[in-house]
């Protein structure tokens, strides 16, 4: 994609347009649409919320980031242009500032407009952050006029900002993003910064970037600056090639490992804890309960195909048999089993759920079994609930005073001590990875693949649909429900409140965003989604976003499913399915080319 | 008299009101190259997707080897012995050619879940004769699905090679009974005459017994032993090609009555 959306390259090169030649209906649309966007995250509250979230002390904070970002994307946006082979093309000038301040203005101006409304109307009941402290934040409590004129010249100047990356080459694109993404991100991985600094006794290094009072100093973001310039004109090229070396590989033998890669992984799972400190060790834990949960689910979806809703069912299941099992104070049952011998109990409830939702669902298709499977996902929590069973699982009482996990005579893991939870994830984890790997390169992960496919072609092909996609629904339940196991020890206690169908959502856009049917993708939604963002009930490293979770879940799926549907690390067969056109025609040239050789090789005369 | 392979015996189906098939009846023989024909809507892809399972009849019976297949599920047919094609090429797009090949073999293989996480020695002796004998069928085609080919999905093929495939992953599930349904449709002259002596070899050398249904009448005429011509669900004429070309019920059904006799 970025080879047709470089502009420097192909087509022909005409000079520049006049700078008021301007399609004006586009950019009053794309200043509109600018304003609507400043308004509407201003009505989220999110630069007053985010205020006190520091980027650059004293520059800029989370909150105006999430205003001025705006007008510079828009302002960009609204002069790019798919270049195709062969299209005439435009030289840059004036034409694309004109364009990116008129956006920019007209962004302003609404915000400018809002700034006006706060100050004489009062809209606080339908509209419930109406009210003086955003007025405050927005004209930086020097009146309403000040705010106003300020606003619409910044965003004008941040559109022209926007135009202005048209002009410059492609490094120096790279380089101010690159810049811009550094300091955004070690800004937001502050806390976890602090906590691994000082495992690493690296506290002077976190002293020299970031102010006490939270944020980075200015200095500091200078240091990255120039680290992001070094990292992009020194080692760019490098990972480039090298991940073009990768992926070639790939491209020959699918099915192969990178050990190297493999054993560093290994080596880090086992050495990084040690050094990390208490919050960074239990914000892993989150990763890794929801990366399990996540892996097993990309079994159900990514490999069978079955859009299984009610997902977060399995994870209940897990936990539930868990708490009964260990817990003394579990009101019916209580063997106060060990934590070891429980999960054994835990599996095999886990198939029995399994079994037993997945038999009447599994033969249902599309549409209807993602429905069914919602439904029965809503079912074992309200049954959980009701008076019927609370007599086993406390209905809403939940079950409390939960020992550890203890790990067969080798250790006990305490919920209150984050780093061995955390090992004791990584082990399940672990097995889940090998478990998903070794299962798609087999007999049983093909037949998933062709029920994916075309169930009614792998059902006239000898496999038996009904008893392949129960497997994987098996599968999936058992994985599941070791993170529900771990999750109960972890934290001591369980309600039914943590297994709302929020649950099974977040663990479905973490598939979704991270990569459908890759290992490494669904690991890279977790990180994001719930160790940045934060999972449904845990926080996450921005800790103030978690009332814009949501929000911003929402939005990231919408962007992704957009541009880029295959997710952030994709499945090779996934993204060739979502960019088929591209890659046929890709294809068919190299077989063409192919071909000729074979023919002239055999010396097969073409028919005429 | 040779045996009795496959036995359709007073077949037939409707769907609503509509006969798609009515009374069926005629049998094929072990080593056999029997062709179904007959014009658009006479109800042969029906009579294919009732023999595979797909679709059951509201009577009579088809018998395989003395049973019955009535009630059994697809795959249940395929393990019996019975592998089709499709008229419109359905593969598994997004595999591989080979995992196609390799895919099919799922009914004649039996490991499980707990052989491929413990990597036993029988899932790995199993995992290699899937794949060697993926890599012969596919070698039936000569050069053109093998090699770099292997690991290719199977979207990228032409439309020939897809409907190669299509008959290698029916190959593949180690039939008796090849059920091809327009095996060279959208063919050139000179691919679909290569198809035609494949055909051949697919008995000759592989042993398969095969029922073709076909609309390209010199592909019938090079291969068939035996014709059967459908016309509106009912059967019109069965014979040799000879036979049932001359047969007037047949042209009749073909190219409609003369204009004499059809007031």
């Amino acid at each position: 994609m970025s080879e047709t959306m470089n502009t420097d390259e192909a087509g022909v090169l005409a000079p520049a347009r006049g700078a008021f030649d301007q399609d004006w209906r586009k950019l009053v649309n794309w200043g509109l649409i600018c304003a609507l966007a400043l308004i509407f995250v201003s009505l989220t509250d999110m630069p007053d919320k985010l205020d006190k979230r520091v980027i650059v002390e004293p520059l800029l904070s989370m909150g105006y980031l999430s205003l001025i970002w705006i007008p510079v994307a828009l302002g960009n946006f609204v002069t790019r242009e798919v270049v195709l082979e062969g299209m005439t093309q435009h030289k840059k000038g004036l034409r694309e500032l004109v364009a990116g301040v008129s956006v920019g203005a007209i962004g302003g101006a609404g915000l400018a407009l809002l700034i006006w409304l706060l100050d004489t109307r009062d809209l606080s009941d339908p509209l419930v952050n109406w009210n003086d402290a955003l007025l405050e934040v927005l004209s930086f409590g020097e009146g309403v006029g000040y705010g106003a004129i300020f606003w619409i010249l910044a965003s004008a100047g941040l559109g022209l900002a926007g135009g202005a990356f048209h002009l410059l080459s492609a490094i120096a694109n790279r380089l101010l993003l690159a810049i811009a993404l550094t300091i955004v991100l070690t800004a937001s991985l502050e806390s976890a910064l602090d906590d691994i600094s000082e495992g690493f006794q690296l506290e002077w290094l976190f002293e020299a970037l970031f102010e006490k009072k939270g944020g980075l100093s200015v200095q500091g973001a200078i240091i990255l600056a120039v680290f992001a310039i070094a990292w992009v004109l020194v080692l760019g090229g490098q990972a480039k090639r090298g991940r073009a070396a990768v992926t070639a590989r790939r491209e020959l033998s699918p099915t192969k490992v990178n050990t190297v890669g493999l054993v560093l992984i290994a080596v880090a799972a086992v050495v990084l804890p040690m050094f990390l400190g208490r919050l960074t060790n239990d914000l892993f834990t989150n990763v890794g309960l929801f990366l399990l949960l996540a892996l097993g689910l990309n079994i159900v979806v990514g490999l069978a195909g079955i859009l299984d809703l009610g997902y977060v069912a399995f994870f209940a299941v897990g936990g539930y048999t868990a708490a009964i099992m260990t817990s003394p104070s579990s009101p019916g049952l209580s063997p106060e089993l060990p934590w070891w011998v429980a999960i054994f109990v835990v599996v095999f409830m886990a198939i029995v759920a399994g079994l037993f939702i997945g038999a009447p669902v599994i033969r249902m298709r599309g549409d209807y079994l993602a429905i069914v499977t919602l439904g029965f996902g809503e079912i074992i929590r309200l049954t959980v609930r009701s008076d019927w069973a609370s007599g086993f699982t406390g209905g809403a009482q939940g079950i409390l005073s939960i020992p550890g996990a203890d790990i067969v005579g080798v250790a006990t893991v305490k919920g209150t001590d984050p780093q061995q939870v955390l090992y004791l994830v990584i082990g399940f984890v672990a097995i889940a990875i090998y478990v998903s790997w070794r299962l798609e390169n087999s007999r049983i992960g093909r037949a998933w693949m062709a029920v994916r496919e075309d169930e009614s072609v792998a059902e006239a092909m000898g496999i038996n649909t009904v008893n392949s996609k129960l497997q994987a629904f098996v599968v999936g339940a058992i994985l599941a429900s070791f993170s529900g196991a771990i999750f109960a020890a972890k934290v001591g206690s369980v309600f039914e409140s943590s297994f709302k169908i929020l649950v099974s959502i977040v663990i479905l856009v973490i598939v979704i965003v991270g990569g459908m049917g890759r290992i490494a993708g669904v690991a890279a939604g977790a990180l994001v989604l719930v160790g940045i963002l934060g999972g449904p009930n845990q926080p996450g490293l921005l800790a103030e976003f978690s009332e814009f979770k949501l929000l911003i879940y929402g939005a990231l799926l919408i962007w992704m499913m957009l541009k880029r549907p295959e997710g952030l690390i994709p499945n090779v067969r996934r993204s060739r399915e979502l960019h088929q056109d591209e890659f046929l025609q890709d294809a068919w040239l190299k077989a063409q080319a192919n071909d000729d050789d074979d023919e002239a090789a055999s010396g097969e005369v073409a028919p005429a | 008299m040779s045996e009795r392979l496959l036995d359709i015996q007073n077949l037939s189906v409707t769907f609503g009101g509509l006969n798609a098939l009515s009374d069926l009846d005629f049998h094929v023989d072990a080593g056999e190259i029997v062709s179904v024909i007959g014009p658009n809507g006479a109800g042969k892809t029906t009579f294919f997707n009732m023999i595979s399972g797909m679709v059951t009849p509201t009577s009579g019976d088809i018998v395989f080897k003395g049973e019955s297949l009535l009630g059994l599920d697809p795959n249940q047919v395929t393990a019996r012995g019975i592998a089709r094609t499709f008229q419109n090429v359905r593969l598994f797009a997004n595999m591989t050619i080979l995992e196609n090949v390799m895919v099919s073999q799922h009914c004649r293989t039996k490991q499980g879940i707990m052989g491929a996480l413990f990597q036993t020695g029988g899932f790995k002796r199993e995992e290699q004769e899937i794949r060697e004998h993926g890599e012969k069928v596919l070698g039936f085609f000569g050069s053109r699905l093998v090699g770099f080919r292997l690991n290719q999905p199977a979207s990228v093929l032409s439309y020939a090679n897809r409907r190669r495939l299509e008959i290698a992953r029916a190959m593949a599930t180690k039939p008796e009974v090849i059920l091809l349904d327009e095996p060279v449709a959208g063919m050139n002259p000179k691919e679909s005459e290569e198809l035609t002596g494949l055909i051949g070899k697919l008995r000759d050398e592989w042993g398969f017994t095969i029922v073709m249904i076909e609309h390209d009448m010199g592909v019938v005429r090079d291969v068939s032993d035996r014709v059967v011509v459908l016309d509106h669900g009912e059967t019109i004429a069965q014979g040799s090609y000879d036979e049932v070309s001359s047969d007037p019920a047949v042209i009749e059904a073909y190219l409609g009555r003369p204009a004499e006799e059809a007031s």
